[in-house]
């Protein structure tokens, strides 16, 4: 417990924030005062005791909106970056480890998947195939991956040289005992700070879909998409698009806070029980 | 500026009393707390003297030895006493003063001239920057007297030497050039911390008569910092001996080699004192190399040359040679690791084969192998229980209780008991570690151990103890050691046979006695007169006695 007790105060608000938004991610059924895409009174009405943020661009309550949208957005950003993560560090780490033609095919297909702009390519791939949850989370999940298979890539090639996985190879250890035991617990710090980046990036790349119309389709709306909705009421002074705009901004900065504070305790080289 | 006072003549010029050094350490799960590390610390300097700081690692050398110059490394703090320079207290200095002293009044010569010199700069420009920024003199006249010390620290081609970067010098070249670095600017001291441990033998014995020669002939006074009694034997007029912070012995280096008061000095005197009979190489060799030729990446270069040796059941052989010569490669070759060009390894009967891959689990458990540096050579994130039982797991399929008895019983072998079993490498000592690779190697019950160089990273007496407890280990389990190392003290100690390595070949090869008798090929006898010995007046005789220089000086 005294890993709490001597938490910085940014790293307590970052996860007294994150913890906040994923209750509100998994319970939004029962906290939501009324159904997400019901219209219940006048457009961009603002903040009442009724809706207490207001209500939207077609006349729904905002609160209840985030409260769902944050659902979406959580579970797409988290799906999709569970997915970079497992792929690209597996991968990344069997590059490494097993060098040859395997790493060369690896890396060369990273790259050119790299040299096309992620934005483009997602909205190229979105634009054939249908905008469903799933499709969005691999799409992002694939796209997200070649980045983790980088970082992965060049800690593992670090560690692959070390003399504690020489004497692993030298006992007769498989790849797997290789890839999990000896190279994962040591590339866990930078792979975690990484952790942290990615799933904001998850979330602002799918903001960014839904804002131009490819994200999650209406009537669901992750918070991005709520932007957009919202955005024309800016012109006519209604704040209602900054609303779901700030919630991204704070979940990025509580979870990024969280991954650095983590990074901190683990980041000792010389291993062992890390440090405060 | 008004002129300093001079001090009184029968003052010493560095004179440091009662020296405490404290640092705040962060202990996991503990709130931080400040502990002491040099405690009580005094002693004097004349000009033109040296006194060697001794002591194992964790003693406070370098920490006092930074003293003179106001700094402490790392974060620690000069909490009390004085150390008067030139008849000042250069604690009570601002810290403008402080750099004015700091390369000007006071030099240091690191350890690692590879790590202390800037890759991207000539040697040159590094090598007079300090003489220039606090103007002792211009840059043609340092540069003048750079050359100079070049050329008496016997640097080849002393005028050109100084256009060259750092990684186009040898090891003990470079550390010949950080010595003229610290004489350029005139200083009244210099502290040398460790400066030849990081070399050779062959290589060491060349610097270290250059660093006497310089020291002679500038009159400058010194601090010699170095855990090798040995060394500092051969360097010095006076030797203060320290241990976890504080002064053991004091006194002149004849006293403390000859007639050493203290219980510890006499350990650190008497240290490498390890018996072992010779045994005769008969009967069937449990290995035997054969006419290996290998190279690196498929080139041509090659790095072992014909290589032939034997090593027979529960004997050792040392490979013995310095940096360069394809001691380790030879180990790499036997393992597997770096398959061979040419030539064939045979193994308790059976021919290995050259790949790793495709060797037998009862090839690879019959063969192990301990690093040097044991810190890295165990995974950081691993427990010692998984470090040690894994092998157990590996090749035997034990587990749970099974597994934990076995694991205490091979903490029990290496002298550490059980209590250790949920610590993590960080958490261990070095001679600790090195314990730990020896259990987790014993663990495979092999037939054959390559130890790498186990020793060297280690402090003399800590080392003794692993020599040691090698020795007993091969006579309680039968196991045959191929001790790869660069000190012949060490291979006096443990070996039956020896093979002397020099640039790729095995030049002189045989029985102990053989080996370390008379008549010497010049190699073998370059290698034998290098080592220091606990006599004084060593260097002056071995350097005189030579009969060839160093390949990699």
């Amino acid at each position: 417990m005294t890993m709490f007790k001597r938490m910085p105060i940014g790293a307590a608000i970052g996860l007294i924030v994150t913890v906040v938004l994923l209750f509100v991610a998994i319970f939004a059924p029962w906290i939501a005062p009324y159904p997400g895409s019901r219209v219940l009174g006048g457009v961009w009405e603002p903040a009442s005791a009724q809706y207490w943020l207001g209500t939207d661009n077609l006349g729904r309550d905002l609160l209840s909106r985030m409260i769902y949208g944050a659902r979406i957005t959580v579970f797409i950003a988290v799906s999709a970056t569970a997915l970079a993560f497992t792929l690209g560090a597996i991968l990344g780490f069997m590059a490494a480890v097993l060098g040859g033609w395997f790493d060369t095919l690896m890396s060369r297909f990273v790259d050119l998947m790299m040299s096309i702009p992620t934005l483009i390519f997602g909205l190229v791939v979105l634009s054939v195939l249908p905008s469903t949850i799933p499709t969005l989370i691999i799409v992002m999940g694939l796209l997200d991956s070649t980045r983790v298979y980088r970082l992965s890539r060049a800690v593992a090639v670090d560690i692959n040289v070390m003399d504690f996985v020489e004497a692993a190879k030298l006992r007769g250890e498989g790849t797997r005992w290789i890839i999990f035991r000896e190279i994962l617990p040591n590339a866990l710090s930078p792979l975690v700070s990484e952790l942290g980046l990615r799933f904001i990036y998850a979330v602002l790349f799918l903001s960014a879909l839904s804002f131009l119309g490819l994200g999650v389709q209406p009537p669901n709306a992750d918070w991005g998409g709520m932007v957009r909705e919202n955005r024309e009421g800016i012109v006519f002074g209604i704040p209602a698009a900054l609303i779901p705009a700030g919630a991204i901004a704070a979940l990025a900065i509580s979870v990024n806070l969280v991954a650095d504070w983590l990074l901190n305790r683990t980041s000792d080289l010389k291993g062992g029980r890390g440090n405060a | 500026m008004p002129k300093e006072p001079m001090p009184v003549t029968d003052k010493p010029f560095l004179d440091i009393r009662n020296l405490r050094i404290e640092v705040t350490v962060y202990p996991p799960d503990d709130a931080p707390r400040d502990i002491v590390i040099v405690d009580d610390v005094s002693l004097a300097l004349e000009k033109g003297k040296v006194l060697g700081l001794i002591g194992e690692s964790g003693a406070g050398k370098s920490t006092i030895g930074l003293s003179p110059m106001a700094y402490g490394r790392g974060g620690v703090r000069i909490t009390g006493g004085e150390v008067w320079l030139n008849g000042r207290d250069i604690l009570k200095d601002n810290a403008r003063k402080k750099r004015k002293l700091r390369g000007r009044e006071v030099c240091y010569v690191a350890q690692s001239a590879a790590a202390a010199f800037n890759p991207a700069h000539r040697l040159m420009d590094q090598v007079v920057e300090a003489t220039l920024k606090h103007g002792v003199s211009s840059r043609r006249e340092a540069e003048k007297r750079a050359v100079e010390l070049f050329r008496k620290l016997s640097l080849p081609d002393p005028e050109n030497i100084g256009k060259r970067y750092p990684h186009q010098v040898s090891g003990g070249q470079l550390q010949r050039v950080m010595t003229a670095m610290a004489l350029c600017s005139q200083p009244d001291l210099i502290i040398f911390d460790e400066p030849t441990t990081a070399l050779d033998v062959t290589t060491q014995i060349d610097v270290l008569a250059a660093i006497k020669e310089a020291i002679r002939d500038t009159g400058v006074a010194a601090l010699y910092i170095t855990h090798d009694l040995a060394v500092v034997a051969q360097v010095s007029d006076e030797i203060m001996v320290l241990r976890h912070g504080k002064t053991v012995e004091w006194g002149k280096t004849r006293q403390i080699v000859d007639d050493p008061q203290e219980t510890y000095t006499q350990q650190l005197v008497a240290a490498r004192h390890v018996e072992h009979g010779e045994q005769s190489p008969d009967g069937t060799p449990l290995l035997s190399v054969k006419n290996v030729t290998a190279a690196y990446g498929g080139g041509s270069v090659n790095v072992l040359k014909n290589v032939s040796v034997d090593i027979q059941p529960g004997q050792t052989l040392a490979v013995v040679g310095e940096s360069g010569s394809g001691k380790s490669t030879l180990a790499r070759a036997i393992t597997g690791l770096l398959p061979p060009k040419e030539g064939s390894i045979n193994f308790d009967g059976r021919e290995l084969s050259s790949r790793l891959a495709q060797r037998s689990k009862e090839d690879l458990r019959e063969l192990q192998m301990i690093y040097q540096m044991a810190d890295v050579a165990m995974n950081p994130r691993q427990t010692v229980a998984t470090i040690i039982g894994r092998p157990l797991e590996f090749y035997f399929d034990m587990r749970g209780k099974e597994r934990d008895r076995r694991v205490a019983e091979l903490l029990d072998k290496i002298e550490m008991g059980s209590g250790f079993i949920d610590r993590y490498p960080a958490e261990l000592s070095g001679g600790q570690k090195q314990r730990v690779c020896i259990a987790r190697a014993l663990a495979a019950k092999p037939k054959l151990i390559i130890c790498d160089e186990v020793t060297s990273a280690l402090d003399p007496l800590v080392a003794n103890g692993i020599l040691k407890l090698l020795l007993e280990l091969q006579k309680e389990e039968g196991v045959s050691y191929l001790f790869i190392t660069h000190d012949i003290a060490t291979v006096r100690a443990i070996a039956d046979s020896i093979a002397v390595m020099y640039r790729g070949e095995v030049v002189r090869y045989g029985p102990k006695s053989q080996v370390l008798s008379p008549p010497y090929d010049n190699y073998t006898q370059l290698l034998l007169s290098s080592v220091p010995e606990m006599e004084i007046g060593w260097l002056e005789k071995a350097i005189a006695g030579r009969k060839m220089a160093a390949a990699g000086n």
